[in-house]
């Protein structure tokens, strides 16, 4: 019955797309400094707000399941293909600290003009291009390590789904935390303030 | 008393939200992206396609023959899909906040203390290895890490003790980033 009117993957992919770039953007997700003070420990706020957003999601599928307004077993879950998780995240990594972004945070970088970040989306059809040329060799590598024992947090663990929650909204915690307490160091260093100072 | 603050990054034009908000406000996006779709959201769903039509147009002997690339021209147009909208929706919700906040101005981010030509060449190689790493990895920081964690999978948390660690490791070695 598909028929060339069906608008609701248009619509959805739109309207939840905008949520996401605009509130990428209202954290400064957009800025390739503020993204990678992460790495120099000066800056938390990927940390924090990823961490949030995950635990919030976790919760909140976890209760409208509860309710029974959702089928949490029919929500896609990535394949637990642990090295190339592990090798394709650290690549990721890697080229977040250099280039500034990472793919979805390069996107919104465009929107607030940012030249570099344009630069990092074109590298990112480049890499694309790479890894399809490489393809014959990496192909082994994208189902490396697969995890047998479930793709889940709560199979794999032995754990009931709402312990690991409860874990992770602890983890959540501990992360605002030690980021503050990083935060506050990096304000009081005489690097920060010698750079300050600078400015007068 | 002036009260210091990190001095790394220009401050932004108009303040960012603060940390809470911005993750409760990202978390209800995914959660409600979940409840509509059945799956989180991504980005590199869509750099793949766009590489996939980009080699159809410019070297389509090459891109239909290459066991990689070839797969996703075999269902019709390689643009049409879901995430391609989406990633419409995420130009149109940055360009609409950064416009609102007054934060859109052309410019190189850390252009003034690497210099332009090293920034971009940094730039370069970081979305080479993202785009590379991503195929790996079958998804990237949205759609593995953000999204896989969710929904509380493995792939998801293996991905983001690999992307935080390789950061933390590369950004010693190559300067700390843009500054």
């Amino acid at each position: 019955m598909s028929n060339a009117l069906d608008l609701s993957a248009p619509v959805s992919g739109i309207l939840l797309g905008f949520g996401f770039g605009f509130v990428l953007e209202r954290a400064g997700f957009g800025s390739g400094c503020k993204l990678t003070a992460q790495f120099r420990l000066t800056d938390w706020s990927v940390f924090k707000v990823m961490f949030t957003a995950i635990v919030f999601a976790a919760v909140g599928l976890y209760a409208l399941e509860l309710g029974g307004l959702v089928d949490a077993s029919r929500m896609y879950v990535p394949s637990p293909y642990l090295w190339a998780i592990a090798a394709g995240g650290a690549a990721i990594g890697a080229g977040f600290a250099v280039g500034g972004y990472c793919p979805g945070t390069a996107m919104v970088g465009i929107t607030t003009g940012r030249v570099d970040a344009m630069v990092f989306f074109i590298g990112l059809l480049v890499g694309t291009f790479a890894f399809a040329s490489l393809f014959p060799w990496l192909e082994p590598l994208t189902t490396a390590g697969e995890l047998t024992k479930g793709d889940r947090l709560p199979q794999l663990l032995g754990l009931p789904e709402w312990l690991v929650l409860a874990i992770l909204v602890g983890a959540a915690i501990g992360v605002f935390y030690l980021g503050g307490w990083f935060e506050r160091r990096a304000r009081s260093t005489p690097h920060a303030l010698e750079t300050q100072s600078s400015h007068h | 008393m002036f009260t210091p603050s990190i001095p790394v990054c220009d401050p932004p034009e108009r303040p960012y939200w603060p940390n809470l908000l911005a993750g409760f406000a990202l978390g209800l996006v995914l959660l409600l992206t979940f409840v509509l779709t059945g799956h989180g959201l991504g980005a590199t769903g869509f750099t793949t396609r766009l590489s996939a039509w980009l080699g159809e147009s410019v070297l389509p002997a090459w891109t239909l023959k290459n066991d990689y690339l070839g797969s996703f021209l075999e269902d019709g147009p390689v643009l049409s899909s879901w995430i391609s909208w989406q990633v419409l929706g995420v130009f149109a919700g940055g360009l609409a906040s950064a416009w609102l906040a007054g934060r859109m101005r052309w410019r190189i981010e850390g252009a003034a203390s690497a210099g332009r030509g090293t920034r971009l060449l940094k730039a370069v190689v970081g979305g080479i290895l993202a785009g590379f790493g991503a195929r790996i990895a079958a998804g990237c920081t949205s759609g593995v890490g953000l999204s896989g964690s969710a929904v509380l999978g493995v792939a998801g948390f293996v991905f983001l003790g690999a992307f935080f660690a390789a950061g933390l490791l590369v950004s010693r070695l190559t300067g700390g980033g843009v500054q």
